[in-house]
């Protein structure tokens, strides 16, 4: 059997999946920023009549894997596994969804980085012969994640200013074994970078080491430059994890000025959301609406996505242990 | 220092430098404002705290009654603001200025308590009234309980 | 009606400030509930030396409303206590002295939670 591994940590898919469709459902805030024309569905208020955040955010991740179903004209019996993480403890706004789509489901975690973390594995399957059809979909909830994470959200204080804004959003994409679309033709699954950062309210210089490395690894398995990509995009550092990143590559001799970060675009700088955003929602709903669209459009031919996740939790920053930074990279190509 | 065995090609970039490095890009607080703001909305509120306790007195309260009605009073207006969901805002402009007064004392309390409602009426509510008030009546009582059983002995 | 307002702002302010620089100043991991908690312990302290009442005499609420003030009604009900009733006064007083507080907070606290929903 032929081996698809390149280099260290990088496959390069020998039948790549194509992006059949996507969906993506934003709360009010995501609304009003620069990328709101690039949504499906935005919601009003962020718990829509449901009974708590919670479940809000569990029915947002349905609508956004009905509606990728809906818009690929298939019908869900056709999907062969769903794919899906978020952000709470034991994913149980996947596991919900889960629970109302009744597929075969995989649950993922790598917080922030699950949607390319699914799209690889997602892809994986399709190209070993294991599914025809796989649903990739996460979710995140503003508040669902500050009171699980940090304090609850009536209590009075300042967010620091290398803080992000957990984006109330769910992004979902059909993947399929052939058709018309965008291509996902390599993967690169990340390692665990640990620079020793323990402020969660600085995730983004926690994670901005992984995204490098991981970025330095994914050029040098494919012996690719910078420049072999119209677009690199982060998901999401924010922009003090941006800005870290790009100097640590300098170090190794890498220079970029098609670096950009799904947390910078998502919202306005007058919307006070200080370093920008972050959360698992955040990536995919900027790679389901915007980059997607301009892929399509052909602005862009290769993108590099990079997943970056701050797997820690609540417990792990209490006993002082630091965050424990992963970025996973997908390229996509039209 | 966590424990890193990595495979080349690594970042050439020391855990030491990057602290160096990540220090240097981040934001730092805006002291100056943040100060200024704590100091006026902080005396604003203590303020607001002395013309209840003369309006006690006034009607004829002593001194120290008037004070402690005043707490109460304070701590049932930083509850419901809380509850209206104007609390917040006042802290993201004020910071310290909005939590150290017994107002913040309230905000903390209901904010916690406020959340875990859908976790049910008693491990919700009745223990996250708790999250905070808990470590300040601990310390508190803890401490004042020290400092008696000192001047008894010293006395 | 405004007797002692000025020097409540100020003190009041002031010790405010002093909550703004610890968390400015110190490590991110240092919340406001870190900052509570040093408040009610160092009244508490500054009670017991006798530094504090002088300040709630000048400053009236500028230095009864900070949380400050409240570890100092602790302190100062415990060591009153012992005058009276001695060891067992230094576990009563400071609990009798702030029995409002404490009561008010879990009572105006418990009825606001269950009449409001959390706007987010």
């Amino acid at each position: 059997m032929k081996l698809k591994r390149m280099g260290n940590q990088t496959v390069v898919f020998s039948n790549p999946s194509v992006i059949l469709s996507s969906y993506s459902v934003v709360g009010p805030m995501e609304g009003q920023g620069p990328l709101s024309k690039s949504f499906n569905s935005v919601w009003k208020d962020n718990i829509s009549g449901n009974s708590s955040w919670e479940v809000a955010e569990s029915k947002m991740l349905e609508e956004a894997l009905e509606g990728a179903i809906n818009r690929a004209s298939m019908a869900k019996d056709e999907i062969d596994y769903l794919l899906a993480g978020d952000l709470l403890n034991q994913i149980i706004s996947a596991n919900f969804a889960a629970r109302t789509m009744g597929l075969p489901f995989i649950g993922l975690y790598g917080a922030c980085s699950t949607m390319a973390l699914s799209m690889s594995v997602g892809t994986m399957l399709i190209d070993g012969g294991f599914a025809r059809r796989v649903l990739v979909g996460v979710s995140s909830h503003h508040d669902t994640a500050e009171r699980q994470y940090r304090m609850p959200t009536e209590q009075g204080g300042q967010r620091a200013m290398s803080a992000q804004w957990t984006v109330t959003g769910a992004g979902s994409l059909v993947l399929g074994e052939s058709g018309e679309g965008p291509r996902i033709t390599a993967a690169t699954i990340g390692r665990i970078v640990d620079f020793g950062e323990k402020d969660a309210n600085n995730m983004g210089a926690a994670m901005a080491p992984a995204v490098a490395d991981t970025i330095l690894n994914h050029l040098n398995d494919m012996n690719r430059t910078p420049d072999d990509y119209d677009l690199i995009i982060s998901g999401d550092l924010g922009s003090v994890g941006l800005n870290l990143s790009q100097e640590v590559l300098k170090k190794n001799g890498l220079a970029f000025n098609n670096f950009s970060d799904c947390g910078v675009l998502i919202y306005d700088k007058k919307q006070d959301v200080h370093a920008g955003a972050s959360g698992c929602g955040c990536s995919a709903v900027v790679f389901a609406g915007h980059i997607l669209d301009k892929i399509k459009s052909g602005e862009y031919k290769r993108v590099l996505l990079v997943g970056s996740g701050a797997l820690h939790s609540q417990t792990s920053s209490l006993q002082g242990e630091s965050i424990p930074g992963i970025g996973h990279a997908v390229v996509i190509e039209a | 220092m966590p424990k890193q065995n990595l495979r080349p090609p690594n970042l050439k970039v020391t855990p030491q430098e990057y602290e160096q490095l990540s220090k240097s890009m981040t934001p730092k607080p805006t002291i100056g404002k943040n100060v200024i703001r704590a100091f006026l909305v902080g005396g604003l509120i203590c303020v607001f705290g002395q013309i209840i306790i003369n309006s006690f007195v006034q009607v004829g309260l002593p001194k120290d009654q008037a004070s402690t009605a005043t707490t109460a009073l304070l701590i049932f207006l930083g509850a419901l603001l809380t509850g209206l969901g104007v609390y917040d805002e006042i802290g993201k402009f004020a910071g310290a200025g909005s939590i150290v007064p017994v107002t913040g004392f309230a905000n903390s309390i209901v904010s916690s308590a406020l959340e875990y409602k859908r976790e049910g009426y008693v491990m919700g509510v009745g223990a996250k009234l708790f999250t905070i008030a808990g470590p300040v009546l601990v310390y508190g009582i803890a401490t004042s309980i020290g400092i008696g059983i000192i001047v008894y002995f010293l006395r | 009606m405004f007797e002692q307002v000025i020097p409540a702002f100020i003190v009041g302010g002031l010790i405010c400030v002093v909550g703004q620089l610890l968390m400015d100043l110190t490590k991110p991991s240092f919340t406001p509930a870190h900052v509570l908690v040093t408040f009610v312990t160092g009244g508490a302290i500054l009670g017991g030396l006798g530094v504090y009442e002088p300040l709630v005499k000048f400053a009236g609420a500028g230095a009864s409303v900070p949380l400050s003030g409240f570890g100092y009604t602790l302190a100062k009900g415990a060591m009153e206590a012992v005058g009276e009733r001695g060891l067992l006064g230094a576990f009563s007083g400071g609990v009798e002295a702030a029995a409002v507080g404490i009561a008010a907070a879990v009572f105006f606290g418990y009825l606001v939670s269950i009449t409001f929903n959390p706007k987010g």
